[in-house]
């Protein structure tokens, strides 16, 4: 650990030249550092665009809409807002890092969801448990993952490629099971839970809040963690280091597919509907938030921290525009610019605080 | 639960024919009356969202009112929006609040919530998907914020105050009973029709009328074929219609955006010994019908003023006034446009409500 240290500051200015050099320095990273460059490279430094960029639109919604915005109630509209996406991204942050990408999150979520809501499944929840639903909700989403994941690391198809295929295919499945209409959830039990505030909190944001702190221990904290790190990272490396990349890379693949899965019933529990329509164009809303996190698209780095804050600075963002009454051509153009800026922002940040 | 509220206006006097079968109609914006009616007017409406209500247009307390509608991803959806706009301007005692278009439930529903949050007087609602923002309408009702549910309905009455609704059974009826009154008794004719999305509701209801109308003077469809709206599949669909068909009379399309490629497969396929009937009522299908360039002779209406009656709707009920022409104290628990037929005769009274697709 102390080797990776030393080589740290010098590895930055001369800009990663080697693969080996950027696996050793995100496990540095997950590691953590001693020193206080260390410490402000880490995930601090490199989050801290990201947070001034929140800060800012924080900052433009008080003065723009006063006592509205800075209110519980807007916070938690955030938050429900953030949530089904946020959990999403969780999952994506570790494919991402892990080297891949994933294009079906939303059609996953759209399949999942329907097949959740079939009058089948519904019927057997009321006879039951409302907890057949929920499973039947994540074991549509790992099974989904699990064939991605398998179909990539086995069958060595690119991750774009076949994930663009379950896109296609999960969401016509999705729309030839619902026929294309919306269920409606009648089971009770199901929607007086997943709609349920506790404490004052809704059960969605307790749910994202528990997401990403799991995804952070499992990151940071967890041989899991490392591996994915790893594995992203330099591939062969990792595998001569004895990480069976293949199996790890579908295991990735399967643990977006459950995140799917939970984000489905957390969609479902808010509408109250199962449809094939759920979470169109959820994946550039979640691949957007990794990466404007900070996560590197080539993989070996990122952070769940990073995440976070990206999805939050979104959420944030369309509330904003809500209150201004802005419309939404003006509003695509906005995300656009923040995106950029915000990375652009981000990299300066990093930049500087390594060099102090 | 539901009241469909009926007016004997204009429309029986202006086609005996076509209301035979319709459902509940009520003509509240000039865009679904006609000129004699505009021309009663004491202001003369030019535009039509601006139709006279009396009394009921003096300036009360400011309303503020929250509108959230689908992505404008089509003519008629961008026009429900700027309809709504437009109506907005006219009004100084509407404070609007427009939220982004979006097709997207989950972040629909935040925009609700954020009214909500504001403590809006009432929220006119499009849902993207009516029983998906059902939850969310039922907490704003409690909420003691009323809704008004626009086009899509919400499963649960009690989630909307006001619903104001299309008429997609109509439409077809209209169009079917326009077939009749043109055939004139001829048995014989072939009748063709091109429909939108099949597994939506909205279509199956569309072609049911169509279906139940025809079969009120003896006719049936001869060949049914679904596109997608889009101008692609109008495109695609009407030219296999047209290879299978050789010979058509009468042909309707339930939706002029795609209708442009149903058009244009026309021209391609050099026919034009039929008579063609839109849908929806875009601005374009209507120029083509005025200068009767075309097979197309007529279009049915499906108002993209909904949006801009649900605000309208909303303001007289936080201001607690009544619909002015009828005798009713408060405003009706629902209203259901007409789907009125739009010929050569008539176009100009209704071009002005059109949208561009």
């Amino acid at each position: 650990m102390s080797k990776h240290s030393t080589t740290h500051g010098v590895e930055d200015t001369a800009t990663a030249s080697s693969e080996t050099v950027r696996v050793e320095h995100a496990a540095a990273e997950s590691g953590g550092t001693s020193r206080a460059a260390g410490l402000m490279s880490g995930p601090f430094g490199r989050n801290l665009g990201l947070v001034v960029a929140l800060l800012v639109i924080c900052l433009v919604g008080v003065f723009t809409a006063g006592d509205r915005f800075a209110s519980v109630n807007t916070a938690m509209t955030i938050l429900r807002l953030a949530a089904v996406v946020g959990v999403v991204s969780i999952g994506m942050t570790f494919v991402i890092i892990g080297g891949g990408i994933d294009l079906s999150v939303g059609a996953i979520l759209a399949l999942s969801s329907v097949w959740a809501t079939t009058f089948a499944t519904q019927a057997m929840a009321a006879d039951t448990h409302w907890l057949v639903m929920v499973f039947v909700a994540l074991a549509v989403g790992g099974a989904c993952g699990l064939v991605n994941g398998v179909l990539i690391a086995y069958g060595n198809i690119v991750p774009f490629i076949m994930t663009l295929a379950m896109l296609a295919s999960a969401r016509g499945l999705a729309e030839i099971i619902s026929e294309r209409r919306t269920q409606i959830v009648t089971v009770d039990g199901f929607k007086d839970f997943w709609s349920a505030d506790v404490l004052g909190v809704p059960l969605l944001v307790i749910i994202f809040a528990l997401v990403s702190v799991g995804g952070w221990v499992l990151l940071n904290r967890t041989t899991f963690g490392r591996r994915t790190l790893a594995v992203g990272g330099n591939p062969e490396a990792a595998r001569l280091a004895g990480i069976n990349v293949k199996r790890h890379t579908a295991l990735l693949y399967v643990l977006v597919g459950l995140c799917c899965g939970l984000a489905a019933l957390m969609l479902i529990g808010r509408t109250s509907t199962g449809s094939s329509t759920h979470g169109t164009l959820l994946e550039l809303d979640a691949i957007a938030a990794v990466v404007i996190g900070g996560t590197l698209l080539t993989g070996g780095r990122g952070t769940i921290v990073g995440t976070v804050i990206g999805v939050l600075i979104f959420s944030t963002l369309s509330i904003v525009f809500v209150l201004n009454n802005q419309d939404s051509s003006t509003q695509a153009v906005a995300k656009g610019l923040i995106i950029v800026v915000a990375v652009l922002l981000q990299q300066r940040l990093a930049r500087r605080s390594i060099s102090t | 639960m539901r009241l469909p509220t009926t007016t004997p206006r204009q429309q029986s006097r202006r086609f005996p024919g076509l209301v035979v079968g319709a459902v509940a109609v009520l003509a509240l914006s000039a865009c679904t009356g006609s000129a004699e009616d505009a021309a009663d007017d004491e202001e003369g409406g030019s535009a039509p969202a601006a139709a006279a209500q009396g009394s009921n247009d003096e300036e009360g307390d400011t309303v503020t009112i929250g509108f959230s509608a689908p992505a404008a991803d089509h003519g008629w959806m961008a026009a429900i929006t700027n309809n709504v706009r437009d109506l907005a301007e006219q009004y100084p005692d509407l404070d609007l609040q427009i939220a982004e278009g979006t097709n997207d439930v989950n972040l629909q529903i935040s925009q609700v919530e954020t009214f909500i949050n504001d403590g809006v007087d009432a929220i006119v609602l499009l849902p993207f998907d009516g029983a998906a923002m059902t939850p969310i309408a039922l907490e704003a009702m409690e909420a003691g914020i009323p809704v008004i549910n626009v086009d899509r309905e919400f499963d649960d009455p009690n989630a909307a105050r006001v619903t104001v609704l299309g008429d997609n059974y109509g439409m077809g009826v209209s169009a079917g009973s326009y077939i009749c009154e043109q055939a004139a008794g001829d048995e014989d004719v072939v009748v063709a029709e091109i429909a939108g999305i099949d597994a939506l509701p909205l279509t199956q209801d569309r072609s049911q009328g169509f279906e139940d109308a025809l079969s009120e003077c003896g006719l049936d469809v001869d060949a049914r074929q679904a596109a997608e709206f889009t101008v692609e599949s109008g495109e695609e669909v009407a030219s296999q219609l047209l290879q299978s068909e050789s010979q058509i009379d009468y042909l309707w399309n339930h939706d002029d955006d795609q209708g442009i490629g149903v058009l244009a497969a026309i021209e391609n396929a050099g026919r034009d010994e039929f008579v063609m009937i839109g849908g929806a009522g875009s601005a374009n299908a209507m120029r083509d019908i005025q200068g009767d360039n075309g097979v197309l002779k007529a279009t049915v209406i499906y108002p993209s003023t909904q949006g801009a009656d649900g605000v309208k709707l909303a303001r007289l009920l936080v201001q607690q006034k009544g619909v002015a022409d009828l005798v009713e104290v408060e405003v009706p628990r629902m209203v259901q446009l007409y789907a009125p037929v739009v010929t050569a005769d008539n176009v100009a009274d209704y071009l002005g409500s059109a949208f561009e697709s």
